[in-house]
């Protein structure tokens, strides 16, 4: 079967984002038939596991069997929580559906909340995307009064509701429990798990907390059948699959293709190549968060299992694409500034360890780095992965050792020779100027 | 001035639907943050307290969820927060330059606001728009594959905008 993009193919059209257009393309047919008395709900949640549906916010759980985790004798109201926070740096792909396709992201809402009997979504957005709120309200407005969502779903008796709440401002509220603290109006502090939001979320009730994206393939599972979505890619992770390149390229954005494609072929065919004719160094494949490679190791398919074989992560497919001019040492210091600036501050080894991994790795940067520290970073990021409650620590580890490990040669030339060329340029030019990261 | 401090009929209004979307009032502080937000431009001590006691919430967890987050603000900015995504894939196009392209061009710091309370400038993490680096957001609105043309361009245009309310 030759692959039919899902989520972008009429992004350039006028006025896509409109509930006429969507139902044009027959939008809302397949939650129609979800929603109908004679669907079992047991019977959606067991396609989306043959499925073999992965969840496409990082950390590619099963979502069927995730739903199956929910209780089904609870006398408490279940919710569904949308993470639209798409806080990982190099990440920008549940913007495109949220700003062009968001009625498809809406006929997902209501297929999972068919399937796991929620009566009440909520969208948690990231707070900078205005623009996509707005859309996403629109579309929200729409369904509404098109009898979508409300007291009778597209006539099926089922009671639907669906609100956007806007984040403010904080990375770490993309992690599915500090994303719930945070719906429930505190700091956005995430939780120990267990017990997990299948049992406990959202207010103290079952909560199943999905990607945008993830929700996205639903009507198209239900369109195609379970065993013609597997054949789309690997089977062990198969589908459709937003890609993000971002850095040096000649044409960063967001690509559709089928779970799987070879990173080369997704950075020199459809991202147009490394830009101003210089040669690759280095790839972040799956948000700043990933373990990075080297241009040697790059000869990998963009899945789940084959980067995790890599030793990275698919996770949210945010390709950050680094070319031969850059020296590793500037572009990690803006990584662990990143990181301690979003720590959220409960557990000391991330609050404490993002501080000194920045202090370690700035001191290199400008200039004042001894080549213990090298051993020092690797020292500080044991004693942060796998100790915190949430994988923020873990997050800024993985850059930090492999930064090192992989691009060990330009972290000693910056500790032997005053700074890194970036930082020694900008500080010459700068009478009396402090250190600024990297330019 | 705390005693004047209170949501306008329109505010309340939006307050108070709200309200109507969440199991618990704790859960509506954010929206409810943003709405005082907009009417009082900023949120102070009078204001945060107004909040928490319309709402009957601890003072001071008002105060730890108004600082815990970095978009509302203590003290007001310009009337055009231009704030510059510094992450790195900004960072590996040229932010930094777009950065001090703004400095040179107002005068100003990260941080700072220009005297005749036009302009703030910040630099700011992740704004989720990676493929379109280096770019900035101007209070609501993205401005992104920014040149420093562009970003001269924006200033004037901004600038114009400025004078041409009589402020």
């Amino acid at each position: 079967m030759a692959f039919r993009k899902i989520f972008t193919q009429h992004v350039d059209e006028a006025d896509c984002h409109t509930l006429k257009f969507y139902k044009k393309q027959d939008g809302y047919k397949y939650a129609k038939q979800a929603l109908a008395r004679t669907v079992a709900a047991d019977d959606l949640i067991d396609q989306v596991k043959a499925a073999n549906l992965r969840g496409r916010g990082g950390a590619g759980f099963p979502t069927g069997v995730k739903w199956g985790f929910v209780p089904k004798d609870s006398d408490k109201p279940k919710y569904l929580v949308v993470n639209a926070d798409e806080s990982e740096p190099g990440t920008f792909k549940d913007r495109v559906i949220m700003e062009k396709n968001p009625h498809l992201l809406l006929e997902g809402i209501l297929i999972c909340c068919k399937a796991v009997g929620i009566e009440t979504a909520y969208i948690y957005i990231r707070g900078e995307f205005v623009f996509a709120t707005n859309r996403l309200q629109e579309a929200i407005d729409e369904a509404y009064e098109a009898g979508i969502l409300g007291d009778d779903c597209l006539g099926s008796g089922l009671k639907i509701d669906v609100t956007v709440h806007r984040g403010a401002g904080a990375y770490i509220c993309g992690e599915e429990t500090g994303m719930l603290t945070s719906l429930e109006g505190d700091r956005g502090q995430p939780k120990l798990k267990p017990p997990f939001p299948a049992i406990e979320g959202v207010f103290g009730c079952p909560t199943v907390v999905n990607n945008v994206e993830t929700l996205a393939n639903l009507p198209y599972i239900l369109e195609i059948g379970a065993d013609a979505y597997r054949e789309i890619g690997p089977e062990k992770s198969p589908g459709p699959k937003l890609f993000c390149v971002s850095g040096h390229v000649e044409k960063p954005g967001t690509f559709e293709l089928p779970m799987g494609v070879p990173l080369r072929t997704l950075i020199d065919e459809h991202a147009g190549g490394i830009w101003k004719g210089r040669k690759l160094k280095a790839v972040i494949p799956g948000g700043s968060s990933a373990h990075v490679l080297t241009a040697d190791e790059c000869d990998v398919a963009m899945d789940i299992e084959s980067l995790a074989e890599a030793g990275t992560m698919l996770g949210s497919a945010g390709v950050i694409v680094i070319d031969d001019s850059t020296c590793m040492v500037d572009a990690l210091v803006n990584v662990m500034r990143f990181y301690h600036h979003e720590s959220c501050g409960q557990c000391t080894p991330c609050r404490e360890g993002t501080g000194w991994l920045e202090k370690i790795v700035h001191r290199i940067y400008h200039g004042e780095g001894r080549i213990e520290d090298l051993d020092l970073i690797q020292e500080v990021c044991d004693r942060m992965v796998g100790k915190t409650i949430c994988a923020l620590a873990d997050a800024a580890a993985f850059p930090a050792e492999s930064f090192v490990t992989k691009f060990r040669s330009d972290f000693e030339f910056a500790i032997q020779n005053g700074g890194s060329p970036a930082w020694k340029k900008r500080h010459s030019s700068t009478v009396g100027g402090t250190a600024s990261h990297v330019g | 001035m705390a005693d004047t401090v209170s949501f306008s009929d329109e505010t309340m209004k939006k307050y108070e639907w709200l309200l109507t979307r969440y199991p618990t009032r704790r859960a509506a502080l954010l929206p409810t943050l943003r709405l005082a937000e907009a009417q009082f431009g900023a949120l102070g001590i009078p204001e945060m307290r107004y909040v928490a006691d319309l709402m009957e919430i601890p003072p001071a967890a008002v105060f730890g969820v108004v600082t815990f987050y970095t978009h509302y603000r203590r003290a007001g900015v310009g009337k055009f927060h231009m704030q510059v995504c510094s992450t790195l894939s900004c960072a590996l196009r040229g932010s930094e330059d777009v950065v001090s392209r703004i400095s040179e061009r107002l005068g100003i710091e990260p941080g700072e606001t220009t005297e005749c309370g036009v302009f703030s400038l910040a630099k700011v993490e992740c704004l989720g728009s990676c493929d379109t680096a280096p770019m900035l957001q101007c209070n609501d609105d993205y401005h992104e594959d920014l040149t420093l043309e562009d970003v001269d361009h924006l200033i004037e245009q901004l600038r114009a905008e400025a004078a041409g309310e009589g402020n």
